[in-house]
């Protein structure tokens, strides 16, 4: 058995260890069920709660919520990276800056953001781009940064276009570094939306998650805690897998 | 030789070329420099380190304009833009990771609008000729320093240039992968037709693989000696038994020790 | 000539230093220049422009109430940081030093740190009840997994002829860990801090805002509750501050200990 499988297998077996042993406490009464409850009665009550249509709203208002924000978010910070990156005058008062952005508690900003724009989807957005757009100017500047001037000469002795030098040669040879940017940026956004619903907000997955938590259904609750935390690991699941194949083609065997 | 010259124009042709950064400090890199290369000759050029050999092969392709003095190419003069033509095979890798072997060599095509038919055809014949065939699936990352190499070279083969410039091509190579990529850019020379201009700090390939070399002084570089080999055009490798082989990379040295003396004793 | 040219390189240097200086005060301008846009235009109903934010900030720092509040932030997050910077240190050598294990582990915790842990935020509460503990238990749920990942990373990018050393010298897996590992990896575990740092901060923060009736978070929605701006763009404010204060002290820690250890 290779490494790499062996590996999987104890993770998975590790999971599905705890997962067992949570259920068993839960069921002979070790942990109290007014705390928690056992995760197959999470995974129903999640089953009966997707399934019969009345999350529907909360889902598409928090999905488009996450991936309006995660488009603006790159949109804003590849524009901006590549700006900066052409002018070093710009890029030595701006590195300092990106160093200690993530420093700050950007979740601060929620409420004055709301105060600002309204209840709604507007601080959400605003909140995920906050959050996401600056690890994406990072790894704008990082991935330019990593273009091997040699491929910038060939692209000069094959005559290209600054279009073409731009789509053919420096996006393919940035995009790993860009590519871990976007990451961050989904799992930004992502947090920073579901944070920002559960602390104040009227709508969303988010808020429903505290509307039951307030209510106290712990059934409910759980089973859309269980729901959102199986989007986040698929969503950035599929990223990293993704990145995983990009690198996987450059990388040596 | 010199009838050849008086009755065909020059391939290349470098007049008066002077190359200089602005500081601070201000650096004069290379010149002046008179240099004609008749068509098909295959001319090398050694020197000592930082003597601008690499300024030189930028001005000569267009990729730097030069400060002073004219570059002409098939008789007109290059503005600072890399005319059709050209081939270039740089020091450095130049291969790209995210292309396998077939595409890194089509991609000089990509703008040429030539049928994909012809362009697949070209690719097969280069990339053969290279002795890459096995690996045409293959991704750079995969290969060997040298086989990367002759990726970039099948690279330029695609395009038939008529005139190629390789800078330091083999220098990450080990000396018996040299000494067969020689062989292999030989073949590459008669094959093509081409004129090609070799940068190489290793006189005996200079020697070895040249009809013509010329010996560049330590910075600012100017060119110091012309040494004619007269090999026969179908050399290959085995040219070094050949007695005049020492003779020609013997005066190279000599014209270029004092060269790189200078450079040393600045560098210390 | 080569003097002329490191002479010329030096003077480049400083004029560089002075431009950036420069720039650098431009962009603070630019940026209470802003602050001050949007509060003005939003006639003080969202944002306090810094002025007024500044006067209230002297004002409240001479409360009472004000202290009771940081104190309370202060002992929670110092309790959650260290907690998360021991515990994160612990696992990280393991993981490391141990490489299946790691490996087992590391996606997990990759994962763990791109959920949003807003979500379990009530399990938490549930478990601990509305307290100090459960703030605690916000900090350290976020600044646990960075320090961790941060010492693992570090522990197996060593070059492992030092723990070969470690083995020929015959010495105990704690002197191993105390007198190789950490001093070796201490450039990256100084990083994994102040990462932990900010993520505890923001855990800790996030809980106030949440289920607190005390601290600095809970002073920026009570704020926003009874629609008194200044306080709460002055609590922002202070975060912020503190914040980039302490980034910058440990970026300048880990710099400095980064060139003792080369």
């Amino acid at each position: 058995m290779t490494r790499r499988r062996a590996v999987l297998l104890v993770r998975i077996a590790v999971l599905a260890g705890l997962t067992a042993t949570l259920e068993i406490c839960c069921r002979t009464g070790l942990i109290d069920p007014l705390i928690v409850i056992p995760p197959s009665e999470m995974v129903a009550s999640m089953i009966d709660r997707v399934g019969s249509g009345e999350l529907d709203e909360s889902i598409v208002n928090t999905f488009s919520t996450i991936a309006l924000a995660f488009v603006l978010a790159i949109g804003c910070g590849t524009l901006v990276g590549a700006l900066v990156h052409r002018s070093s005058r710009l890029r030595d008062v701006v590195d300092p800056l990106l160093a200690s952005y993530y420093s700050v508690p950007t979740f601060i900003f929620y409420p004055l953001l709301v105060a600002l724009l309204g209840l709604g989807k507007a601080p959400l957005v605003v909140l995920g781009v906050l959050s996401g757009a600056p690890a994406v100017m990072i790894s704008t500047l990082s991935g330019l940064d990593s273009v091997s001037p040699v491929l910038l000469k060939l692209a000069r002795v094959h005559r290209l276009s600054p279009a073409r030098t731009l789509w053919w040669i420096v996006l393919p040879a940035a995009l790993p570094r860009l590519f871990s940017g976007f990451k961050l940026a989904l799992s930004y956004a992502l947090i920073g939306v579901i944070a920002g619903e559960f602390i104040l907000s009227g709508t969303g997955l988010g808020f429903a998650i505290s509307f039951a938590y307030q209510s106290f259904d712990n059934r409910a609750m759980y089973g859309l805690m269980l729901f959102v935390l199986l989007i986040a690991v698929t969503a950035n699941g599929i990223l990293y897998v993704w990145e995983g194949r990009l690198a996987r083609r450059r990388s040596t065997g | 030789m010199s009838d050849a010259a008086v009755s065909e124009p020059a391939h290349v042709a470098l007049s008066g070329v002077v190359r200089q950064y602005e500081g601070p400090p201000a650096v004069h890199a290379l010149g002046p420099i008179d240099l004609t290369i008749p068509r098909g000759e295959f001319f090398s050029v050694v020197g000592p380190s930082g003597c601008g050999k690499s300024t030189l092969l930028d001005v000569l392709c267009g990729l730097a304009r030069p400060t002073s003095g004219s570059v002409k190419f098939e008789g007109s003069e290059l503005h600072g833009e890399v005319p059709d033509g050209i081939g270039v095979v740089f020091q450095e890798d130049a291969s790209m990771p995210w292309l396998s072997v077939r595409q890194n060599v089509a991609f000089g095509l990509r703008t040429s609008g030539l049928p994909e038919k012809e362009v697949a055809e070209r690719v097969d014949h280069a990339v053969s000729f290279m002795g890459l065939a096995q690996f045409s699936d293959h991704y750079p990352a995969q290969l060997s320093g040298g086989m990367r190499q002759r990726v970039c070279i099948a690279r330029t083969l695609v395009l038939r240039p008529r005139l190629i410039l390789l800078d330091e091509p083999f220098g990450a190579l080990d000396q018996q992968t040299r000494l067969l990529m020689g062989d292999e850019l030989l073949r590459l020379w008669r094959e093509t037709g081409a004129t090609v201009l070799l940068i190489t700090h290793a006189l005996d390939e200079a020697a070895m693989l040249s009809d013509r070399v010329g010996v560049m002084s330590a910075r600012p570089g100017r060119f110091i000696d012309m040494v004619e080999t007269g090999w026969p055009r179908d050399r290959d490798s085995r040219v070094v038994s050949n007695p005049e082989f020492g003779t020609v990379t013997a005066r190279l040295w000599s014209s270029l020790r004092e060269e790189s003396l200078k450079t040393m004793g600045r560098a210390a | 000539m080569s003097d002329f040219a490191f002479e010329d390189a030096s003077s480049r240097r400083t004029s560089r230093g002075r431009i950036r200086t420069f720039d650098a005060a431009v962009l603070v301008l630019l940026m209470l220049a802003i602050w001050q846009a949007i509060g003005s235009w939003t006639h003080g109903v969202a944002v306090s422009p810094p002025l007024q934010t500044l006067l209230y900030l002297f004002d409240l720092v001479r409360t009472g109430m004000f202290w009771q509040h940081a104190a309370a932030t202060l002992a929670a997050f110092l309790l959650a940081f260290v907690l998360s910077a021991l515990i994160g240190l612990a696992l990280g050598l393991i993981f490391g030093v141990r490489r299946f294990a790691g490996e087992v582990a590391e996606p997990i915790l990759a994962g763990f740190y791109t959920i949003p842990k807003v979500t379990l935020y009530p399990v938490v509460l549930l478990i601990f009840g509305l307290g100090m503990s459960a703030k605690v238990a916000f900090g350290v749920m976020h600044g646990l997994v960075p320090m961790t990942l941060f010492t693992l990373g570090a522990v197996r990018n060593l070059p492992p002829v030092l723990i070969r050393t470690a083995k020929v010298l015959r010495l105990s897996p704690g002197r191993t860990m105390l007198w190789v590992l950490v001093p070796a990896c201490l450039p990256d575990i100084v990083n994994g801090l102040r990462i932990s740092f900010s993520l505890s901060m923001l855990g800790v923060l996030i809980g106030e805002m949440f289920s607190s009736q005390r601290g600095l978070g809970f002073l920026l929605v009570s704020g926003m509750a009874q629609h008194n701006v200044p306080l709460s763009t002055a609590v922002v404010t202070v975060i912020v501050l503190i914040a980039i204060a302490a980034n910058t002290l440990m970026l300048r820690l880990g710099k400095r200990i980064a060139h003792r250890s080369k």
